[in-house]
């Protein structure tokens, strides 16, 4: 197995979907059936490669980044294919090559109009390939090359397969489709941040000597302070520029609801799962290691930002009446969470963010699965229609249930970790950092949650509760069907396992993350 | 003694000319005027090739005002392949419509043989020459289409505004040549030193400034642009918008960095301006077309604007971030070269298929002509700079040249304006590919009559050519950063 650590694993897990995507795109787009195996066998390919890395990652040494290469890519800007994983990126790319592999079993059978599987196959796959590719980047420009790849897929996801509702801008006289709005929205607002998270790349190289765009090479260098002062801060404010969007930050978070409202099911399962996350690991890889200084001056700054997240998200899943809209915003009240963790500095805060952003990934890809299934079979979102679900397809609304409470942060449950973690977390933030700010940011994370709670008990009750509605009077509805059952079962799995046992992620992060926080900020 | 090897590029095409001027004469199918013209421009690669590989360094003829160097090698490959790629485009299209075939040929190569001379130009005379060979066939091309009054108007406004811009530009190369006693590029730099506060050389290098400004189109000298590229058959309009525009910024790049590069307080702050008005002009006015000619028009105003972006911050410069500078403008051309060709080549394809030149009539095009949609999207998303295709790699180098060396708060202006433009370009692209992609079928187009018109097989191969070039310099930039890269040694006046 000696060619799999020397940087070969991580290349199969990153780029056996792309080689699978020219694959499909080469099968006739008749034969469909040969399409989906295809696609199916390179997620698989890569889900397992992923695995082998687990086993191949020395658990012992989380800090020291593994399974690594550095090659010359493009010489005349000294950048490098430098890939590797170390704790914190580990479990982030497991995530991704699993959730791929769930979206692509549920896909099976479940095609969004209009159809044509083969396209969607290429675009989950490319999608895939960008967003391993970014976890496991440790050169800037490669990092910035697989961070944009995931954005052309998704833009055509959710423009092609998206809701066709029509809907009305204020100040247009036309209406538009959902799809067509939300798609340009989702392309523009990433692109704008990106643009200007380049520009900070590039300021860091100019600045770093030797000249470099090394990720682990600058954070020595950020170590030694040589990006301070007001250079610091205005890079720190680019990058933010960049990460904030993706995550999505209050107040830049406009693209999600509609961008996950309006995509397909698979389509919401990835962004939410796993693209939001790009956002967030960014800040953690490379703000924070490598603008240590500036961290600490903007660290209030994200608090602030990230607990009106917590609380905007939840009063405006109060406020919806569309199932899948509450699901999109709630993602912005649990990305506030691992916002607060990271602000925080310390070695609980950032783990609670990596285990939060893993708990995400599972608990929301698994609401948006099932929203899509919902809506699939009632053929509306609106929670006002719905109702008595769980006497309808008992299987289903069980499930719906216990996703609910896991994403509420039952303990027990995935969810609880990450929220209980960053609020333990900024009681105690690193020294030097306001505690009067922190503690008020912890009180008001803390009110939160109970509006978390409210908000999911309220869908559970609209939804899942009650009598059905008088308009599924003698209708059968099909209960989960296998592929639902074969891609839930995991998450289900994967959230009780979390839930109960931590320790499979924190096993990772910890020495990472202890590493990280004690080598930027001497905490 | 005159080294005919360093001019051996220049003298096949001028035999190429001939010949395909007098093959036009004989009774043969017109097709074989088109073979011979790209097998003169292949044959003309053949020595740039030895030239380049024998590495023997620089040439200097006719006592230095013509010299052949890697600068002059790389942009005179970067013309032939455009010339070859115009060709491709151009069969099918003229054979369609019956217009002038041997004519047509004979005039593209003028223009591109101009473009190869400009590049080896190193004094005032010669490069002047040069534009105007590169211009007046362009004149002639961009009304072939006789009979149509826009191709007319098209020809009439680019005649017009391309003498008014060679009449100021010879204007402002009269005074350099008065305050400096000299033609010659070296001559200028040598006696220019100090002659930055002298009003009369600031005048005469920014009217030269103003005539190249013209042949590139950066605003405010861009009016000619949309009217002439719509009217123009549109491979006419590829190559104005690729070939002809290049060899306008070879002239900047070898007057600026040789000539004036003692005087860069002068144009510095000058192109500043041009760069940040072609940029912010150019996109926000194509945000409004609906023709999809005038949009590429408008879109190769921004590029223009993003290529002048390196240039703009070069009095602030030390060595090192010249050289980045410089390497950054002939690597974004290069690009650039691919992309807009790839996208004005799409353009025809589609037009033909649906008769209609507006961004409306794409509506729909994946459903009957995937291949064609595909294409669309991966050359309008090059252009917007997104990864992995080729574009990104332009915008990126040309964002590195301009925060290099020691960047201040202009340069980081600059950055930013050009990074809000990006954004904003990416939405008309956008807009184009939504509308292939997302959009039903109008009704007026017969799918199934667009669905059976075959592409000419030159037309395939130029897409062909574009997109494998577009697509193998987005995941491995260095194929073509390499040629960028090989010129520097010019700005560091090597």
């Amino acid at each position: 197995m000696e060619w799999f650590d020397n940087g070969w694993g991580l290349s199969l897990v990153v780029f056996l979907p792309l080689v699978g995507a020219f694959a499909v795109m080469a099968i006739p787009k008749t034969n469909e059936l040969v399409a989906k195996q295809t696609g199916m066998f390179f997620a698989a390919a890569s889900f397992v490669a992923s695995v082998v890395a687990i086993l191949r990652f020395d658990f012992g040494n989380t800090a020291r980044f593994q399974l690594d290469t550095d090659l010359t890519w493009i010489s005349s800007i000294s950048s490098n294919f430098h890939i590797g994983v170390d704790g914190i990126s580990l479990p982030l790319v497991v995530l991704s090559t699993f959730i791929t592999l769930l979206a692509m079993i549920y896909s099976w059978d479940h095609w969004p109009e209009p159809h044509n599987p083969k396209m969607f196959i290429v675009l989950m796959l490319v999608l895939a390939t960008g967003m391993a590719g970014t976890f496991v980047a440790l050169d800037l420009i490669l990092f910035f090359v697989f961070f944009e790849l995931v954005l052309l897929p998704m833009y055509f996801m959710i423009g092609i397969w998206g809701d066709r509702t029509p809907m009305k801008l204020p100040g247009f006289k036309r209406e538009v489709e959902t799809r067509l709005y939300a798609a340009i929205k989702f392309f523009l607002f990433t692109l704008f941040g990106s643009a200007f998270m380049l520009l900070g790349f590039i300021a860091l190289f100019f600045r770093s000597a030797p000249h470099t765009f090394d990720m682990l090479a600058l954070s020595e260098m950020g170590r030694a302070g040589l990006f301070t002062g007001s250079f610091g801060f205005w890079v720190f404010g680019a990058l933010f520029l960049g990460f904030a969007v993706k995550v999505p930050m209050w107040p830049l978070h406009t693209w999600l609801p509609d961008a996950h409202t309006a995509a397909p099911t698979v389509g919401s399962v990835l962004l939410a799962a796993i693209m939001l996350k790009l956002g967030s690991y960014g800040f953690i890889r490379i703000s924070l290691p490598i603008l240590p200084q500036e961290a600490r001056e903007w660290a209030p700054a994200i608090a602030i930002l990230a607990v009106i997240a917590i609380i905007y998200g939840s009063l405006a899943c109060l406020a919806q009446t569309d199932m899948k809209r509450l699901i999109a915003f709630s993602s912005v009240g649990h990305m506030g969470f691992v916002m607060l963790g990271i602000a925080t500095l310390t070695d609980v805060g950032i783990n609670a963010a990596v285990i939060g952003m893993v708990a995400h990934g599972v608990i929301t890809g698994l609401l948006f699965f099932l929203a899509g299934s919902m809506s699939h079979r009632y053929h509306t979102r609106e929670m006002a229609r719905l109702g008595g679900n769980q006497k309808l397809m008992p299987v289903m609304g069980g499930i719906l249930a216990f996703t609910a409470m896991a994403s509420l942060g039952l303990p027990g449950l995935a969810g609880f970790w990450g929220e209980f973690m960053a609020l333990f977390g900024s009681f105690n933030p690193l020294d030097g950092l306001s505690l009067g700010l922190f503690r008020s940011a912890m009180v008001i994370g803390a009110i939160g949650t109970v509006l978390t709670a409210g908000y999911m008990l309220w869908m559970l009750q609209r939804v899942n509760l009650g009598e059905p509605k008088a308009e599924w009077a003698g209708r059968e509805f099909h209960d989960v069907d296998r592929f639902e059952m074969a891609a839930w079962a995991p998450l289900v799995l994967a959230i009780l396992a979390i839930g109960v046992f931590p320790k499979i992620v924190f096993a990772a992060t910890d020495g990472a993350v202890e590493q990280l926080v004690r080598s930027a900020f001497g905490g | 003694m005159i080294d005919y090897h360093a001019l051996a590029p220049e003298l096949i095409l001028a035999g190429t000319l001939v010949g395909v001027l007098l093959l036009d004469l004989l009774p043969v199918e017109k097709y074989w005027t088109a073979v011979l013209a790209l097998t003169g421009l292949v044959a003309a690669a053949v020595p740039l090739l030895s030239l380049a590989l024998l590495e023997e360094g620089e040439r200097s003829l006719f006592s230095g005002s013509y010299v052949v160097d890697d600068y002059a090698l790389v942009l005179k490959g970067l013309f032939i392949v455009t010339g070859f790629i115009a060709l491709l485009m151009s069969v099918g299209y003229l054979e369609l419509d019956r217009y002038y075939q041997g004519e047509f040929y004979f005039l593209l190569l003028a223009s591109v043989i101009g473009a190869v001379v400009m590049a080896s130009s190193r004094d005032l005379i010669s490069i002047f020459i040069g534009v105007e060979l590169v211009s007046i066939p362009g004149f002639l091309l961009a009304g072939w289409r006789k009979g149509d009054a826009r191709s007319n108007e098209a020809a009439l406004k680019f005649f017009i505004i391309g003498v008014l811009s060679s009449a100021v530009m010879l204007f402002g190369m009269s005074i350099v040549y008065g305050v400096t006693g000299s033609i010659d590029f070296a001559g200028i730099a040598a006696a220019s030193a100090g002659l930055v506060d002298e009003p009369a050389m600031i005048l005469g290098v920014l009217l030269v400034i103003a005539g190249f400004g013209f042949k590139v189109s950066a605003v405010p000298f861009h009016f000619w642009v949309p009217d002439t590229y719509e009217g123009s058959p549109t491979p006419v309009a590829a190559f104005l918008s690729v070939g002809s525009k290049a060899a306008g910024f070879v002239g900047l790049l070898s007057l600026c960095f040789i000539a004036f590069a003692e005087l860069k307080e002068i144009w510095g702050p000058a192109i500043w301006i041009l760069a940040a008005a072609s940029m912010t002009i150019g996109n926000l006015v194509a945000l409004r077309q609906t023709n999809i000619v005038r949009l590429l028009g408008y879109s190769s105003i921004a590029h223009g604007g993003f290529i002048l972006v390196p240039f703009a911050m070069a009095a602030s410069f030390d060595q090192v971030a010249l050289g980045d500078a410089f390497s950054a403008t002939v690597t974004y051309l290069l690009i650039y070269a691919f992309m807009n060709l790839g996208a004005f080549a799409v353009v025809i394809a589609v037009s033909r298929k649906i008769n209609r030149g507006d961004i409306a009539g794409w509506a729909g095009l994946f459903t009957y002509a995937p291949g064609l949609a595909t294409l669309a999207t991966i050359f309008f998303f090059s252009l917007a700079g997104l990864p992995p295709l080729a574009g990104w790699f332009a915008k990126f180098v040309m964002f590195r040249a301009v925060l290099g060396g020691g960047a201040n708060t202009w340069a980081v202006v600059l950055a930013a304006i050009a990074a809000v433009n990006a954004v904003v370009a990416l939405y008309y692209y956008a807009k184009i590919v939504k509308s292939a992609w997302m959009d039903p079928v109008p009704e007026s187009i017969a799918s199934a009559d667009a669905r059976e018109t075959q592409l000419a097989p030159s037309l395939s191969l130029a897409l062909g050519i574009a997109a494998v070039g577009v697509v193998a310099v987005g995941f491995f930039p260095q194929v073509l950063a390499f040629f960028g890269d090989a010129t520097r040694a010019l700005a560091l006046g090597g």
